[in-house]
């Protein structure tokens, strides 16, 4: 049986040494995650509450920096025309959205015990649940459209524009409450902190480069089962 | 090729829309009376106190004007779809975004109506005392139906060339208009309390950013959603 060759942008992208870095990532997230909860001294008025800093603060940047990543690769996307780019701007959407969920399900954690309720209509939390629900409808999009160059554009489209709105939906959020009342907002970190909080938000960094990685090698291989699959069909191979 | 011609393309486009809108007449009846019925269904909600209606009804009416300009949306390109005419539509001379620009036109006349209608009849059912700045809001109701229709226009042309159309356009639109409508029913809230805070002002000037933003988006990227 001899196959003829898919194009070259077909070929999957090759394991490599990925799975050594997952593990290195996890093992990193566990060993920095176990040094802050030791190390940190209780707050003064949150206790050990304030522990959930180190989860919480960096999967809200690190789902910043992912939603960049889409926004950077959907770009490219409809600049140059790759579908390996639209495939990276997916499993960073996926990635981005499930780091969103994180935050927020963190957030309310913290704001039960800290705040007396699990939400507040607050700018931050209201902006950052409407670009979760934006990058679900991103995410639903891809589900619901099977045509991949459509899916490309289409999803492209929709990521640009709704990475546009974030921060004008921050800024009228925030004018709705101010014109209300004040939110009162965590103080500032102690320096103390900080070190740990860095470390850690490295680690989310490596599990979301990893995450994002594997994610893109899955949808490269379903693409390349369809175009194998298509090739089948036309009766080549 | 000026801008004259782009002009034409855009009046043309708008006119064939509106005009088969107008002959069938149902599509417009059928949304005003979903608007009406929203109304009415938020009255149950709200509970027979008058002041509670009263002090919800700028957001009510927003919504229920958002609710049944959604189905607008997706209308503005089944007819084509369902006809096999958007295709030949594309293969016409000239720039692909007066395309949107004509059909976004359309939309804006179609929803202006349905939302003035809506308007008068919140205002009578939810016993709202008119302003004296009553221009105003009128220009309020006109900004932010730009910012629905145009984000609404631009969806739809994917929503309704996808599986699952009706569940997909809310899904897609309502986060992006968060904004939008926070503006308008903040900036409406304002003037029928006869804006004695002189909020209205930065609310109005919020919608007119956000317009402006997405109406040059949008026509960027129509390009790209309506070849795919």
């Amino acid at each position: 049986m001899v196959s003829r060759e898919p194009p070259s942008s077909w070929d999957p992208p090759r394991q490599g040494r990925w799975p050594w870095f997952g593990a290195f990532a996890f093992l990193f997230l566990v060993a920095s995650q176990t040094v802050a909860i030791v190390t940190s001294p209780p707050d003064r008025d949150m206790g050990d509450l304030e522990k959930i800093l180190y989860v919480h603060v960096p999967a809200a940047w690190i789902m910043s920096l992912t939603f960049a990543v889409v926004m950077f690769y959907s770009l490219r996307y409809l600049w140059k025309g790759r579908e390996t780019d639209d495939l990276a701007a997916a499993s960073a959407a996926e990635v981005g959205t499930l780091f969103n969920g994180l935050t927020l399900l963190l957030g309310m954690l913290w704001g039960k015990p800290a705040w007396g309720v699990w939400w507040a209509w607050d700018a931050r939390l209201t902006s950052t649940l409407v670009l979760f629900l934006i990058f679900v409808g991103y995410l639903s999009l891809r589900a619901f459209v099977d045509e991949p160059e459509r899916r490309a554009q289409w999803s492209a489209a929709v990521g640009i524009l709704g990475a546009i709105n974030v921060p004008i939906v921050y800024m009228s959020v925030r004018w709705w409450r101010t014109l209300h009342q004040v939110q009162s907002s965590p103080d500032t970190v102690a320096g103390i902190y900080v070190l740990s909080l860095r470390a850690n938000a490295f680690a989310f960094l490596f599990v979301m480069i990893y995450l994002v990685r594997r994610r893109y090698e899955a949808a490269c291989l379903d693409r390349a089962a369809d175009h194998a699959e298509q090739d089948a069909a036309l009766g080549g191979r | 090729m000026s801008w004259k011609d782009d002009w034409r393309r855009v009046r043309a486009i708008a006119w064939k829309d509106l005009t088969t809108e107008r002959r069938s007449k149902a599509g417009f009846n059928g949304v005003v009376a979903l608007g009406v019925t929203i109304l009415v269904l938020f009255g149950f909600a709200l509970g027979p106190d008058t002041q509670a209606i009263r002090d919800a009804a700028a957001g009510v009416l927003w919504l229920a004007a958002l609710f049944s300009a959604v189905l607008a949306f997706n209308r503005s390109y089944q007819v084509e779809l369902e006809s096999g005419a958007l295709e030949p539509l594309l293969l016409y001379p000239g720039a692909r975004w007066t395309i949107f620009s004509g059909k976004l036109l359309a939309n804006l006349a179609f929803v202006g109506l349905m939302l003035v209608i809506v308007v008068m009849v919140g205002i009578v059912l939810f016993q709202v005392t008119v302003p004296a700045g009553w221009p105003a809001l009128l220009g309020v109701l006109a900004l932010g139906a730009v910012g629905i229709v145009a984000l609404g226009t631009f969806y739809a042309a994917m929503a309704s060339r996808s599986r699952a159309r009706e569940v997909l356009l809310p899904l897609l639109l309502f986060p992006m208009l968060v904004p939008v409508l926070l503006a308008a029913i903040e900036a409406s809230r304002a003037l029928l309390a006869g804006d004695v805070m002189h909020e209205a002002g930065a609310w109005v000037k919020l919608l007119v950013a956000y317009d402006v933003i997405f109406l040059v988006v949008t026509h960027l990227a129509f390009e790209h959603v309506i070849e795919a």
